[in-house]
């Protein structure tokens, strides 16, 4: 005997959604400016001064290691929030906004997100920084969603360690088709927004792919499959 | 070799005609950024445009006679209040082509009416560029179309490109009897007047079109940018027959119950080429020893080129037109009279159709100025422009064959034509049916936000209108029996357009006179210069 299939298996997706990859695409800042901003208020001047030369040292070193693979370049990165107190970064994350976020939002940004609502898109951001860190960014362009790391605390304390999955990579692909299949949307009528060849999965996932002020790579990618190519500086 | 003497036959020098004969000079065709010199068949007819008509002596003093003596309209000084809110509306860099040497006509127009406005009071000006769908023209494209001193004067804040997904920047009137969407640009419809300066190349410009289509937006060129409307329209250039006009004309009577539009129109003449490319003028019997010279060292130099530097180099050829006659004032009246000029230079009388068509096709169309004519433009310059510059008789027998002569190369550019890219090769390539395009992708593309983005913010066309090209092309694909890419450099590219292939021209007319029986009378249209026939038949 033949068992109907649940309602959510038999219909196909009707809506579309528009993922946007957010460092390099929407803004000009990166994870690093967003730590830099933390540590340089810590809070008191021997964190400050330790947090803020350490990072400064280490920055050739995340350099090096984003190259080679963003995910343990992640992995190590979010180590640098170890110790840092849940409150005092929620508290700083309205001044990293206005201060540094905002002002690095590229000038045709929030445009093309409007004329992505416009066509019907649920406007998702997709993106390797810190949920906290993003929101208020999310709320400025008036996304539908933000899907980031998120950080685990523990007593209030920052463990320098993401939540798996570490969104990055492939994983931004997963976390995408698993969102359209949550809110009933097409991946096909899908698009998808990025400025990295590190983002390729996510691009490959959707039906309509964009680059957006893409490096050289993503560059080569898009021309060689006739991917529309953005400037939103 | 044959004595140069031969390729001097008698002919009839004031005829557009010319019957090839044993021992007719070898024609000169465009083959894209390239030339091929062929001999045609003896018996082919060759079709060549009219000699250029004279231009008015004095630009500037027939512009004031037109603007002091409109048609069915008061004077454009009667019409201005200081403090009035004006609109000028200018035509896009679609036309003329080749671009005109500087001043362009419409900069003339505009240094006027700017003055005239000035004197009386009137400084609330924006100047916009009725690009409808087409890409946005570039700072450098605007500043040589306007002048450098109106540039500065308005540029960027009120001089600028219409854009038709601006949501704010459109406001929608009435709905037309046949409840077309009659949308347009606020500006103008905020305005106390709109000055349309238009250049008119062919009978399909101007007129209602000019603002109906310039101005509005993608919901109301649906109206009549279709599948169905483009096959009821049996002649573009034949206004009075076209469904295409009767919808434009429709939503164009809305828009003048509701602004008022003072058109300024302006006709040229076909002098498209001068020294030292003027042999393109020529008919081959007048060329002289130096002509051939000339023609030799060019195919020999673009022999040498890279196809970029071919492009630059024809690009930079501007056209030393002239001005033939400017009509001003309301809609209908102004247009009649231009009309009538442009009839004047264009129409050449033809005694019946032929089987085989050849065209030699350039490296330029409406829609690829500075840019590339990609495989969709080439289509619609073969069977959307040139297979309709008539008046409702085609010059190619229903079922016959069209011969054009382009590389088809599979070039596109990313920055102009980004939704042509996707079209090509991901909708032509499932189905060649406009309707069914029309009703499946046709929206999508529109909409795409990545396109509309293009569209608004860089300069590439919108998203429909790869469709508007495959459509323009739906009569000449409906009318002949084939078409063949003679010197086509790949396989794919005239499959994909559902066209066959040859190697030569020769190969070419051997393969159509397969197709059509070896009696096929073949005819040669000689263009640019572009002119349309007029079959009697």
């Amino acid at each position: 005997m033949k068992h109907a299939l649940p309602q959510e298996h038999t219909s196909k997706p009707t809506g579309k959604a528009a993922f946007f990859d957010i460092d390099g695409t929407l803004i000009s800042t990166n994870v690093v400016h967003a730590y830099g901003y933390y540590a340089m208020n810590e809070g008191s001047l021997p964190g400050i001064l330790k947090r803020t030369l350490t990072t400064v040292a280490q920055i050739p070193l995340f350099g090096a290691l984003n190259l080679v693979d963003r995910k343990i370049f992640n992995e190590y990165f979010y180590r640098q929030y170890e110790g840092l107190t849940e409150d005092r970064l929620l508290t700083l994350t309205e001044d990293l906004f206005e201060d540094v976020v905002k002002p690095a939002i590229f000038s045709k940004a929030k445009d093309l997100i409007d004329e992505a609502r416009r066509a019907g898109c649920r406007i998702v951001l997709v993106t390797g920084a810190l949920d906290f860190t993003m929101r208020p960014l999310a709320r400025h362009l008036g996304a539908d969603d933000l899907i980031a790391n998120r950080m685990q605390f523990v007593g209030g304390i920052a463990t320098g360690k993401v939540i798996p999955p570490i969104i990055e990579g492939a994983n931004k692909a997963n976390v995408i088709r698993e969102y359209c299949e949550t809110h009933h949307i097409s991946l096909m009528k899908s698009f998808a927004y990025t400025d990295s060849a590190s983002d390729y999965a996510m691009l490959t996932v959707v039906g309509r792919p964009t680059a957006v002020n893409p490096d050289i790579r993503l560059r080569a990618l898009a021309r060689s499959y006739n991917w529309p190519i953005l400037d939103v500086r | 070799m044959r004595p140069l003497k031969t390729l001097k036959k008698l002919y009839d020098e004031e005829s557009h005609i010319v019957i090839t004969e044993k021992g007719s000079p070898p024609r000169v065709m465009f083959y894209g950024e390239d030339f091929w010199v062929e001999d045609l068949p003896v018996g082919t007819r060759v079709i060549f445009p009219r000699p250029p008509l004279e231009g008015v002596p004095n630009v500037k003093a027939a512009i004031r006679y037109a603007l002091n003596h409109p048609e069915g309209m008061d004077p454009l000084h009667a019409l201005l209040k200081p403090g009035m809110k004006v609109t000028i509306a200018v035509d896009d860099i679609s036309l003329p082509l080749p671009p005109m040497k500087t001043p362009d006509v419409r900069q003339t127009v505009c240094e006027i009416v700017l003055e005239l406005l000035a004197d009386s009071g009137v400084d609330d000006v924006h100047i916009i560029i009725a690009n409808a769908l087409h890409r946005r023209m570039t700072d450098a494209e605007m500043k040589r179309m306007m002048g450098e001193k109106i540039y500065d004067a308005f540029a960027p804040d009120r001089y600028y490109n219409h854009d038709a997904e601006d949501p704010e920047g459109i406001t929608e009137l009435e709905r037309t009897s046949s409840n077309e969407v009659v949308a347009i640009n606020r500006r103008a419809a905020e305005s106390d007047l709109v000055i349309y300066v238009n250049i008119n190349l062919v009978p399909m410009d101007g007129g209602h079109k000019s603002v109906g289509t310039g101005l509005t937006n993608y919901e109301s060129l649906r109206a009549h940018h279709n599948p169905q409307t483009i096959r009821d329209s049996p002649s573009y250039m034949e206004p009075k027959k076209s469904q295409l006009h009767s919808s434009v004309d429709r939503i164009g009577r809305v828009i003048d119950k509701t602004i008022k539009v003072f058109h300024i129109e302006t006709t040229i003449n076909n002098r498209m080429f001068e020294e030292p490319v003027g042999f393109l003028m020529k008919k081959e019997e007048d060329f002289s020893e130096f002509d051939r010279l000339k023609l030799q060292g060019m195919k020999y130099a673009l022999s040498k080129m890279p196809r970029p530097m071919k492009r630059k180099m024809f690009f930079n050829i501007y056209a030393p037109y002239e001005v033939t006659g400017v009509f001003a004032g309301s809609t209908e009246p102004t247009h009649e009279k231009t009309l009538e000029m442009s009839w004047k230079q264009y129409s050449v009388p033809v005694q019946g159709q032929s089987d085989i068509v050849i065209f030699g096709m350039p490296y330029v169309s409406p829609y690829n100025v500075n840019s590339i004519l990609n495989p969709l433009l080439v289509q619609v310059m073969a069977l959307g422009y040139l297979f309709n510059l008539n008046r409702g008789v085609p010059l190619v027998k229903k079922g016959g064959v069209i011969i054009i002569t382009h590389p088809c190369y599979d070039e596109f550019d990313p920055d102009h034509h980004a939704p042509y890219i996707e079209f090509f090769n991901r909708c032509l390539t499932e189905t060649r049916d406009a309707h069914v395009l029309s009703h499946k992708y046709e929206r999508e593309f529109a909409k795409n936000p990545s396109y509309v983005h293009l569209y608004r913010k860089g300069n590439s066309y919108h998203g429909a209108h790869p469709f508007y090209m495959w459509y323009w092309g739906e009569n000449g694909r409906q009318h002949v029996g084939k078409v063949i890419a003679a010197g086509a450099e790949n396989n794919h590219v005239p499959a994909i357009m559902g066209w066959d292939r040859a190697d030569t021209l020769s190969e070419a007319i051997e393969d159509a006179r397969g197709f059509m029986g070896r009696s096929a009378s073949i005819s040669f249209v000689k263009i640019p210069p572009i002119f349309q026939v007029d079959v009697r038949l």
